[in-house]
């Protein structure tokens, strides 16, 4: 959480000193979200982030020096400089990335999860019992995407954890403004449309990530045995503007005091020296850690080199031209009297 | 699993936990009389029914899902799968589109051959953001990290002489303009078996057309085992001197009776030439054809503007140019919705074959 906090305000100062370009959108404010439920998975373990997701990564355990240098465009960031903000992936995480269209990333971790299932019941494949996390805002519970994929996990009883991080805001729409109450209530509550698709809903104050570290483990434990999915609402709010282009005039005040007094950073801090876990000495000197931690990804990535400019052809397909490979081995594209045009460059 | 109860609804019947290995998993060579060229009368859906059985035996992680698949889907070109792979490998999905193929992605970028069928072209465009925005730019965005090359989205495409707006358009020429998918599109059983098994196995995900007017009507004879034709190499469908004729699926037919009635009427010699696929697209092979004619015709069933055939004579008046004898010619639908009680009207018939093949000729 604290390593979150202190990447993201490190992302807004580097990003008006002109080191990073794109949208970039923080996650300052929401950290007990993915600190509750992604540190409680395993390594092999899936999760489908949004544009917001460089704070999902880290509790991936994604080194931060990795994505610094993703924000930074450069060779060495996790997708070698060429995704950028929105685009965190990681084939060694399962980190199967972030995903600047609200919703995209939806069905996806469901295919994710649709596998697990696939390699244990078909394969018998004893160590597929992984589950999929998919995160996304309150903004995409109004989109198609959303409800389609809410009734296939149900349907085919996935292991598929869907965690809304409800932060009041779809960019400049306030949520009751942008979805009607539920049935009974004078506000949308979005866990209660986990029932209607056959699965549980839970609401839980993302402002507090013990309790939805809770609340996670139940949802965990319930796809791992088989049970299926679970939607979880976390009630959170973020501390800055949509995305740094965002002036963040349309909040009012009182609503971001509101929120800034429940931050999630000083609650947890009472509590580890209330309990004892560490003491004043040790919290100084993990705060200290982490600030070095997040220097070193910035020196890290100012000095990496950028792509070469070849890298802009490369992935567009399995091989660089996408004319496939010829039985000797060779790309096509090589052979003797090949034409030079190419599938993506003339 | 205790929830495998849960999963016999992916199909009629079924439990997904009750398939056994055994009946599912089965892998077996295909037969010595398959491999030597051993074949049989097909039409096209009998011959993609066998692609994907052939898929589904030589590959334990290849599924078939989408709309009603799992009874055979409404065209019939699933039927058999779900008895013999069982229903956790056929099975079907909700009315979902952009569900399908995002799922479809997911399943292949953790190692499953994902053999997608959109019931009809004109429902892929829900699909489209998916395909568009994802599928295509998963390699590249990932930094080679991940990919979903596994993915093939089946759909059938075109006129059926009754199919009005949303039952008859052929979308191929979008596809084109997103790097990173294949787009294919047989002409014919034998094409559709080999390119299917060449799309399924591809290392980058296809989008593949095919033409359902053909499903039943065009039958020939196609080689019972497995076998891949390449994508991106083209098929000189018949050798002529006069002008050159490009088309690719149901329209290729067309392209070969138009070729066959001014070679008669009018001693008119014409060159045809099945793209098969549309990207990667062989240039080579048109360009060496339209510089042996001097001519080239280029026809599709999708509106003219903006369709593939804009591409293909951009191309040959930048690579033929001081060998082109007549201006290059588009006979293509019309700039307008897929027609219902017009659609002969819009259609790029034998007939305007004929005529545009007569001008060009007579520049």
């Amino acid at each position: 959480m604290f390593l979150g906090r202190e990447f993201e305000e490190k992302c807004a100062e580097m990003y008006y000193r002109g080191k990073m370009f794109g949208f970039v959108h923080l996650y300052s404010g929401q950290e007990a979200v993915s600190t509750g439920v992604i540190r409680l998975l395993r390594a092999d373990d899936y999760i489908c982030s949004t544009y917001r997701d460089h704070v999902h990564a880290l509790s991936k355990n994604v080194p931060a020096r990795e994505i610094m240098a993703e924000l930074f465009g450069k060779k060495t960031g996790i997708c070698r400089g060429q995704g950028g903000s929105m685009h965190m992936f990681s084939k060694k995480h399962n980190l199967l990335g972030g995903y600047a269209f609200i919703g995209e990333g939806i069905p996806i971790g469901l295919g994710a999860a649709f596998q697990v299932r696939y390699r244990r019941e078909v394969l018998h494949d004893e160590s597929a019992d992984q589950v999929a996390v998919n995160f996304f805002g309150d903004g995409t519970c109004n989109v198609g995407q959303f409800y389609e994929c809410l009734n296939m996990a149900s349907l085919y009883k996935l292991p598929c954890i869907f965690v809304v991080e409800n932060n009041k805001w779809a960019i400049g729409m306030n949520h009751p403004r942008a979805t009607g109450p539920s049935y009974g209530d004078d506000d949308p509550f979005i866990y209660k449309k986990g029932p209607a698709f056959g699965m549980p809903g839970v609401l839980v104050d993302g402002m507090d990530v013990r309790k939805v570290r809770e609340v996670a483990q139940e949802a965990v434990a319930r796809a791992r045995r088989g049970e299926g999915p679970t939607l979880i609402e976390a009630e959170t709010y973020r501390f800055r503007g949509h995305s740094l282009a965002d002036p963040d005039e349309l909040r009012l005040k009182e609503e971001k005091e509101h929120y800034q007094a429940r931050d999630p950073l000083p609650q947890l801090k009472k509590y580890v020296l209330d309990t004892g876990i560490l003491s004043e000495q040790q919290l100084a000197e993990l705060e200290a850690s982490v600030r070095d931690e997040v220097e070193d990804a910035v020196k890290f990535a100012d000095e990496s080199p950028k792509p070469e400019k070849g890298q802009l052809l490369e992935n567009v397909f399995a091989d660089p031209k996408g004319f496939g490979i010829a039985p000797d081995g060779r790309y096509r594209y090589e052979l003797p009297g090949f034409s030079s045009g190419t599938a993506a460059v003339s | 699993m205790a929830g495998g109860i849960q999963l016999s609804r992916l199909a009629a019947v079924g439990g997904y936990s009750a398939l056994s290995a055994a009946a599912g998993v089965a892998s077996s060579k295909p037969s010595a009389a398959a491999t030597e060229g051993a074949s049989k009368q097909t039409n096209l859906c009998t011959a993609v029914n066998d692609a994907l059985h052939i898929a589904l035996d030589a590959n334990p992680r290849a599924l078939v899902f989408g709309e009603d698949v799992s009874f055979g889907g409404v065209f019939r070109c699933t039927v058999g799968l779900k008895e013999r792979f069982g229903a956790a490998r056929c099975f079907n999905t909700p009315l979902s589109e952009q569900g399908i193929v995002g799922f479809g992605i997911g399943a292949a970028a953790l190692g499953c051959t994902a053999i997608a069928e959109i019931q009809f072209a004109d429902y892929i465009y829900p699909a489209y953001d998916q395909i568009v925005n994802e599928a295509s730019k998963y390699r590249y965005r990932s930094g080679g990290a991940f990919n979903c090359g596994g993915l093939t989205v089946r759909a059938p495409y075109g006129a059926v002489g009754h199919g009005g707006h949303y039952h008859s358009q052929s979308p191929e020429a979008v596809f084109t303009h997103v790097p990173g998918i294949k787009v294919v599109m047989p002409s014919g059983p034998y094409e559709a078996k080999g390119l299917l098994l060449a799309a399924i196995r591809d290392p980058n995900p296809v989008v593949f057309f095919e033409a359902k007017m053909q499903y039943r009507t065009v039958v020939e004879d196609v080689p019972k085992g497995d076998f891949e034709l390449p994508l991106g190499v083209a098929r000189v469908a018949r050798e002529g001197s006069d002008i050159t004729l490009v088309g690719w699926g149901q329209q290729v037919g067309v392209l070969e009776r138009a070729a066959a009635e001014v070679s008669e009427a009018d001693s008119i010699s014409c060159e045809v030439i099945d793209l098969r696929t549309l990207i990667p697209w062989d240039r080579a092979a048109v360009e060496a054809s339209v510089s042996k004619t001097g001519r080239v015709l280029v026809s599709h069933e999708a509106p003219v503007t903006s369709g593939f055939g804009a591409e293909v004579v951009a191309a040959m008046s930048a690579r033929c140019f001081l060998r082109l004898e007549a201006p290059p010619a588009r006979v293509c639908g019309y700039d307008t919705p897929f027609p219902l009680v017009f659609e002969p009207l819009y259609l790029p018939t034998q007939q305007r074959v004929v005529d545009a093949i007569r001008a060009t000729c007579n520049f």
